[in-house]
Formats: C-alpha cells, sequence, structure tokens
C-alpha cells in the first residue's frame, strides 16, 4: 500500500502547526485521504511540538509509526523523534541551527539551509518553515504550483507582499532538493488522484458544523483544551449562521446558561474537558429533574486534575455515565472519528429534544483535534427533531396545562416562555406534574418512573455498534470512541480479526454484546488505566473479557502496537 | 389587559415562610410591580436560587426556572439572550446564593448589562440551613456556625454592584412595600442590569438585623436631594452603613445592553429563528 507519512517537529511558535497544515492540504488536494496527528506541550512559547500527515491512496484512518521524512526544524525533533525515522528515510535539517550528533546510518540527512532562506528574503528566520515546507513536497515530487496555491489560501489574510515573500522561500527549499542535492528522489510521487474534493478537518470543527447544520443558536463555553476549538469555531461563524455564542466566566456558569437558554426553547451547547465537566456535574441533574435538552460535549484529555493538559485519554467513560448526584437517564455518545462527529452532534441535538434529557458528546483530544480529510458534510439528510413542543393553538384549548404530565411514553409536552396557558416551574426540587415542589412518596416515585421511563423508546433510538472486517473473523478487537480509528488502520495490515467499535456508551447494547461478542476471542482496547469498557461490559452483561490492550500515557494508540498485540 | 390583577401571579400554594418572615412582602411587591406595569405571568421569567427565598418559586405564576443553590443568575442572562421579547426577566437569589457559592456570577453579571433585574433577598444569614452565618452577616454577630462571633467583614452588595459596572443599583426594605414596589417596576424598566438589593429580615434566625433595627435606619432617597446618576456619590451612599441606610437608587447609567452590540439579535429573537436547511459552505470554506 502506498503511503506518504512526514513528520516536523520544533518549538512552539516555529510555525509547525501551519506547515504540518500546509504539507496535509498539498496530499488531500492531490486526491489522497489524509490523516494528522499534533503533539505540543501545554506551552505558548518553547517545548517540543509536532504535526504528522499520513496520507494515503486508500483511506488514512490514523497515523502511523513509519516515518519516512522528518523535517527538524530544532535538535529536540532529532533526539525525540529522529528514531521514528525508517530505513532509507530521510532527515531535513538545518546545520545552522541543528547540530547533528549520533547519525544514524540507514537515514539519509538532507542540510537544507532554511534560515538563509528564509533571511535573504523576508529579513528574519521566520519563514523557515516554508522553505522546508518546500523542500519535503519536493521529495514527492508534487509540481510546484500546488505549493503555490496552498500558500496564497493560507496566507489569505495577510498582505501580498508576505504570501509572494512565503511563495519566493519555499521556492527555494523546493530547488534546493530539485537542482542541488544528489538526494535520490523518494519513490513515492505524490501524484493526482483526480475527482475527489474534500476537506481537512478534526473533530471539534466536525461537532461545530454538526451544530451549525442541528439549528443550535446558542453555544456557551469556558475555553479548555481540547475542546476550545470550538469555541473558537463557533465564534467566528456566530454573525454568518445567526447564533449568539457566549464565553462565560466559569463551566459552572457555561452549563446553567446553556439550560437556560434551552428552557427558553432555543437549541443549545456547551463544550468542555474534563476538569469543566467536573464543574458541571451537579448541573446535569438539574437538566434531567426539569427534563430540559441540553447537549454537552466533553472533549476528555488526561487526568486526573490538570494532569497532561494537552494529550489524549479515555479515562471518563465510566465517569460521563455517571457524573452528577441522583438517578437519572443520559445518553453517552463517542463518535470515533470527524464524520461521526459530525452526525453524532446532530443525532445528539434530537435526542436531547426528543426524550428531554442530557445527551453527552464524549470525545477525546485524538479525534478533537486531528485534522483528516473527509467529504464535505452535507445537510440534505439532516432531519430536526425538536420533539413534543406544544403548540400555542393546542395550549389554547388546554385549560389545565401539566408541564411534567404523567404519560406512558414519560415524555411530556413542553412549553416555552411567553406561550400563553404554558406557564410552569422547571424545578431543581422534585416536584410535580405542574413543577411545583413536592416531596410526597407517590408523586416522588411516578416521577422517578416517568422521567427514566424513557428508556424503552430511547433504547430503540440508539444505533447499534458497528462491525468492521470480516464478520466472521476468528478474532474481534473491541473498541468505543477515537481508539476506532487505529483499530482500522490496523485491520489494514491484520488477517482473520474483525474490529467492534462502540459509539453509544449509555444507554448500554447488551443485548448486542451478548450476541455478538465472544469473550474468548475478543481483545478490548482502550485509552486508560482500569480499562472501564471491560468493566462495563461486566457490569451491563455479566461477561468478563478479559484480554485488554490499554494505554494512559496521553498518547494514542499506533497501528503498529495493535498488529503485535493480536499476533 | 384590565383585568390583570395580584390573583394571576398567585399559585395554588400558599407561602411557607415563618410568620412575619420579610420574605412575604418581598413576594407581594413583585406581583405588585408587574401588575402595574401591566406585564401578565406569561410573559415574564423567573429564575430562582435554592433557599427560603426561592421557596417563593412555588409561590409566584410565571414561567420559572428554578436553578441550584447559587445559580440564579445563569439562567436568567441566557434566558434574556435567547429571548429579548420576554417583557421582564427577575432572578431571584439569597443572600448565601448571591454572595457566597454564587458571587461570581454577580459580578459578571454587573459587567455584562444584560436587561435583567436582579433581586437579592438579603437576610444576612442562612435561613434554609437553619441559621448560619452569610457574607452578608455583621462581623461579629453570634450564629450557629460562629458561635464566638463572626470573624470576617461583611460583602457589600451595592458597592460590589457598583465596583462592577451594573447599570442600576438600588436598596429595598421588606418593610417598605410600596416603595419596594416601584423600586421593583424601575429596576424591570431599566435597560440592562438592573441590581436591587433588599432587607429581608429573617424573624427566626437573625435576632439583630430586625424589622426594628431597620425601620430605625433606613431612610429613603427620595425624599432627599440625592441625584442617582453620580457614581462616586453613589458610592459613598453604598457605604453609609452604620447609623443610616439608605434605601431607594443609587444609582443609574444608560449604556448599550448586551443585546444592542449583537446584529443577531437586531430583529427577532433567538427563539424565533428558524431551523433547517442550513448551507454549510462558508463554514467550510477555509477548510478546502
Ligand atoms: C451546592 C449546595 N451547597 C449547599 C446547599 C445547602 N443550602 C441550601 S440553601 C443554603 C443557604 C441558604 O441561605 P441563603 O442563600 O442566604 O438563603 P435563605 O435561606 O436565607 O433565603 C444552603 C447552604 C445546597 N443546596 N447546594
Ligand atoms: S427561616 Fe428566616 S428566612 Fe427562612 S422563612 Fe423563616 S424567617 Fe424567613
Amino acid at each position: 500500500m502506498e503511503h506518504i507519512n512526514i513528520k516536523i517537529g520544533g518549538q512552539a511558535g516555529y510555525g509547525v502547526m501551519v506547515t504540518g497544515k500546509m504539507i496535509a492540504k498539498a496530499c488531500m488536494r492531490q486526491g489522497w485521504s489524509v490523516f494528522c496527528y499534533t503533539e505540543y506541550p501545554s506551552l505558548i512559547r518553547g517545548g517540543h511540538n509536532t504535526y504528522q500527515v499520513y496520507a494515503n491512496k486508500e483511506k488514512a484512518y490514523s497515523q502511523r509509526g513509519d516515518i519516512q521524512v522528518l523535517i527538524a526544524l530544532d535538535e529536540e525533533t532529532i533526539k525525540e523523534n529522529g528514531k521514528e525515522v525508517i530505513d532509507g528515510g530521510i532527515i531535513i535539517y538545518d546545520s545552522s541551527s541543528v547540530n547533528l550528533k549520533d547519525k544514524r546510518g540507514d537515514v539519509e540527512y538532507i542540510d537544507v539551509p532554511m534560515i538563509e532562506m528564509s533571511k535573504e528574503v523576508h529579513g528574519t528566520d521566520l519563514m523557515k518553515d516554508t522553505a522546508a515546507l518546500g523542500a519535503v513536497l519536493a521529495l514527492y515530487q508534487i509540481h510546484f504550483v500546488t505549493i503555490e496555491d496552498i500558500i496564497k489560501d493560507a496566507f489569505k489574510i495577510k498582505d501580498e507582499e508576505i504570501i509572494k515573500q512565503n511563495i519566493e522561500v519555499a521556492r527555494k527549499g523546493y530547488e534546493y532538493i530539485t537542482q542541488k542535492t544528489k538526494t535520490k528522489f523518494l519513490n513515492i510521487k505524490l501524484n493526482k488522484i483526480e475527482g475527489i474534493e474534500r476537506i481537512l478537518i478534526t473533530g471539534n470543527e466536525a461537532i461545530g458544523l454538526g451544530a451549525l447544520a442541528s439549528g443550535c443558536k446558542f453555544y456557551v463555553a469556558y475555553p479548555m483544551t481540547p475542546a476550545t476549538a470550538i469555541l473558537h469555531f463557533m465564534a467566528a461563524n456566530a454573525r454568518d449562521y445567526d447564533l449568539v455564542v457566549k464565553q462565560a466566566e466559569d463551566e459552572i456558569s457555561v452549563i446553567n446558561m446553556a439550560i437556560g437558554a434551552s428552557f427558553t426553547g432555543v437549541r443549545s451547547m456547551c463544550a468542555t474537558s474534563g476538569g469543566g465537566f467536573a464543574l458541571m456535574n451537579e448541573t446535569i441533574g438539574f437538566a434531567a429533574i426539569s427534563e430540559t435538552p441540553l447537549v454537552i460535549v466533553e472533549a476528555q484529555r488526561t487526568g486526573p486534575a490538570t494532569g497532561l493538559p494537552t494529550w489524549s485519554g479515555q479515562g471518563e467513560l465510566l465517569y460521563a455515565i455517571h457524573a452528577s448526584h441522583g438517578e437519572f437517564l443520559r445518553v453517552v455518545i463517542a463518535p470515533g472519528d470527524a464524520e461521526e462527529s459530525y452526525e453524532a452532534t446532530i443525532h445528539a441535538f434530537n435526542l436531547a429534544d426528543k426524550y428531554q434529557l442530557p445527551v453527552i458528546l464524549l470525545t477525546d483530544k485524538y479525534n478533537a483535534e486531528s485534522p483528516c480529510s473527509v467529504e464535505p458534510f452535507s445537510t440534505k439528510n439532516v432531519k430536526i427533531d425538536r420533539g413534543q413542543m406544544i403548540s400555542q393553538k393546542e395550549l389554547d384549548k388546554i385549560k389545565d396545562f401539566k408541564r411534567y404530565q404523567l404519560t406512558p411514553s414519560g415524555i411530556s409536552p413542553r412549553s416555552i416562555p411567553g406561550q400563553k396557558n404554558g406557564v410552569y416551574q422547571a424545578n431543581s426540587d422534585e416536584h410535580d406534574e405542574y413543577g411545583y415542589s413536592t416531596e410526597e412518596v407517590d408523586m416522588r416515585n411516578k416521577m422517578m418512573e416517568k422521567r427514566y421511563g424513557k428508556l424503552a423508546a430511547l433504547k430503540k433510538d440508539m444505533p447499534e455498534p458497528k462491525i468492521y472486517g470480516n464478520e466472521k473473523a476468528k478474532k474481534t478487537i473491541l473498541c468505543w470512541g477515537s481508539t476506532k480509528l487505529t483499530a482500522l488502520e490496523a485491520l489494514k495490515d491484520l488477517d482473520d480479526v474483525r474490529v467492534v467499535h462502540m459509539q453509544y456508551m449509555n444507554p448500554f447494547p447488551v443485548e448486542f454484546i451478548k450476541k455478538n461478542i465472544d469473550p474468548k476471542t475478543t481483545i478490548i482496547i482502550e485509552g486508560n488505566q482500569t480499562a472501564q469498557l471491560q468493566q462495563l461490559i461486566r457490569q451491563q452483561t455479566g461477561m468478563l473479557i478479559e484480554k485488554t490492550l490499554l494505554k494512559y500515557d496521553g498518547r494514542p494508540f499506533y497501528p503498529e502496537e495493535i498488529i503485535k498485540a493480536l499476533k | 389587559m384590565s383585568d390583570l390583577n395580584v390573583k394571576q401571579y398567585e399559585t395554588c400554594n400558599s407561602p411557607t415562610w415563618c410568620p412575619g418572615c420579610g420574605n412575604n412582602p418581598i413576594l407581594i411587591a413583585v406581583r405588585k410591580a408587574l401588575v402595574n406595569l401591566g406585564i401578565e405571568p406569561h410573559e415574564v421569567a423567573f429564575t430562582f436560587d435554592i433557599g427560603c427565598n426561592s421557596n417563593g418559586a412555588n409561590f409566584l405564576n410565571g414561567y420559572i426556572c428554578h436553578a441550584l443553590h447559587g445559580r440564579s443568575l445563569p439562567p436568567a442572562e441566557a434566558i434574556r439572550l435567547a429571548n429579548h421579547n420576554l417583557k421582564a426577566i427577575i432572578s431571584f437569589a439569597g443572600d448565601g446564593g448571591g454572595f457566597g457559592i454564587g458571587i461570581g456570577h454577580f459580578i459578571h453579571a454587573c459587567r455584562r448589562n444584560i436587561d435583567i433585574l436582579y433581586l437579592t433577598h438579603d437576610n444576612q444569614i442562612y435561613g434554609l440551613t437553619t441559621g448560619q452565618t452569610s457574607p452578608t452577616s455583621s462581623k461579629g454577630v453570634k450564629t450557629k456556625s460562629t458561635p464566638f462571633g463572626n470573624p470576617e467583614e461583611p460583602v457589600n452588595p451595592p458597592a460590589l454592584a457598583l465596583s462592577s459596572s451594573a447599570t442600576w443599583v438600588a436598596r429595598g426594605f421588606a418593610g417598605e412595600i410600596n416603595h419596594l414596589t416601584s423600586l421593583i417596576e424601575k429596576g424591570i424598566k431599566h435597560p440592562g442590569f438592573a441590581h436591587l438589593d433588599v432587607f429581608q429580615p429573617c424573624v427566626t434566625f437573625n435576632k439583630l438585623n430586625t424589622f426594628d433595627w431597620f425601620r430605625k435606619r433606613v431612610y429613603k432617597l427620595e425624599e432627599t436631594d440625592y441625584k442617582p446618576n453620580d457614581k462616586k456619590k453613589a458610592w459613598s451612599k453604598a457605604w453609609e452603613l452604620d447609623e443610616k441606610l439608605p434605601l431607594g437608587v443609587l444609582y443609574e447609567e444608560k449604556k448599550e445592553t448586551y443585546k444592542d452590540q449583537l446584529p443577531q439579535l437586531a430583529n427577532e429573537a433567538l427563539v424565533e429563528k428558524k431551523l433547517g436547511s442550513v448551507d454549510l459552505t462558508k463554514a467550510m470554506e477555509e477548510y478546502k
């Protein structure tokens, strides 16, 4: 399988992210499928940043370990990532800033005077990363015009001069490879595959687009990696898409505002990571008891506490399912990739409205911040289901409106402020059918049963886990959320293995697991220490799946690790 | 409209507050103010805290978001942003909810100038939890949690509102229903964030700040030549805490509200916007 695998590394502020993205776009615009993986510490300047671009003519699901070309904008990159380069691979560096100590014999080192190239054109070394862009793409024999277009688009908001200078620096890097070095070109050519149009998008952006498509009109958040980009996306689009985006004073305010807007009848959403989600906990139950629809995005990073703020993990599955005191029904969806993030967001809004309960979208840094190429999202099939919102006409006919009327389905029609005859109390205390506080035994039980009674219908609205690969394969990889990405990449190299991916985590698909999973031939792969999916399956089905592959160092799985575990 | 009366603001529940509690007259004043302004129950949204004061959620008719302890402000702000057509939004809190656990929300609500009235029932004690010290309890006062005297200085709500850029700051007293009613009307009419702190004697747990204690000290700013248009003067009034306690509007300023700055809200309210048939082309442009 022909693929491209490039990594660029350097300090924060060196343009690693911008250049990485341009490399990714070059591959994507040539019609290749792309997955990018970024690593960065919780710092604004300095530290070690990397951007990896993996491109494949077939679908690129995740990053891979076999780096073909490493662009080292500093020495740290050689030290940290030099060993990832494959035999016969290339390391691009600049000897004026990087001292090579222990050279590997099986790797070709190309000294490109990137700093000098930048200085010649721009007067400073700021454009050295653009020289690297030209150089690396020259190695894959791409036409320079493609690079030119990408630079023009990337710096669109900057002035003409900056664009011109960047193109000039890129050309220097490009020509250095094509004219001044004697390197054997890599035998992989980034040739154009016609007729494919894709966008390069992260899980966060996919959620943002899903929210816009769903008619989310109120978005509220407090910045927290890795959910922050949703705030940026929504804020940038607020005026064009006619919604209000609010940065609140803390996550407690965030969720309470989201509920306030939803109470008013507006579709609202909020997003955070584990720490902010912890602050929201008490209020999740308020959404539940007051039956106010709510969509919360919880993008996991690596805890406990501040943990590894810019790294990934899946340590909050059981937490998301149980968060907040008391017992109540909620939906937890863990989309596995950007496409599922888009679809799940649209579904989350519909479920929240239809069942009048909190829906948690559980993502993680890996899915949330990894750019990948997908077909542009369409809204053609988006259906908006607002559930049982009562009309003024219907209210006019009712003398005695009961917002929390006891119904067989547990769902009661909802009025909104401004509607005549529809007044009610959305009460955080236990309440009667009008919303008035009550501590009476019979009503308490009835209300608990009404709210939980929605489970019967809700279950039917929960899509089943998906099976990838040969359905009858001997071995099964069972995973949830973003681990799907690496599992599917690994699957390409595995025989007689299938992947079962769980996205809808709560309510739990008991029947499906009982029917489709044989614990003896299954391995659970998840990004946490205590095998939370394993625990959950045991709790829900009694089934113990003993074999696991776990990881809790903040790094995603690599296909190579999964392949090894299955051999 | 003409048959609008306070009965419409009553519910099937009768107040359960202690006889003589300052919450009773506040509830009466709220109902009267709304009727005087010709606002019907379905045109108003109330948000409540948890505390004795907020049991009022069961005695007041209207659209009510009865939130968690200390969290009555954030939903009120969002309700206003989501539906600017509502004729009034009143957020209620106790001094514990408002100036203890939820004080952060207060400061930020002040500076946002979102068009709501924030009415704090200031009884200088934790009522519902049976009498502990509160952020507005006087220094030295003995409560169940400070049996040897409260060692902390109290929060000064109007001063805090002023320093946080609130555009309407007032003080009321549960023992002056008519005056309080007119303050509530003014606060509702004020375009922007209005904070009305109301002295609300807790007859059961606060044996210091009683109705009589207040009656000896309060006076009405309207009966003096005070003009509420000068922040420095308002600041001095807010710190009149010993012999004399001013009631009335301490400060008032016309300023653009949060909504005025959002073109998205220039016409229809968020809740009126049509959903569906969204074209994502523009939002996806930069990802090509
Ligand atoms: C998070 C949380 N902590 C504590 C409580 C318990 N609690 C209920 S009301 C209250 C304080 C009541 O005092 P105040 O806000 O002044 O209102 P009052 O009862 O005096 O009207 C407390 C601490 C709670 N409900 N929620
Ligand atoms: S305890 Fe105090 S505040 Fe609570 S109802 Fe009784 S008098 Fe009112």
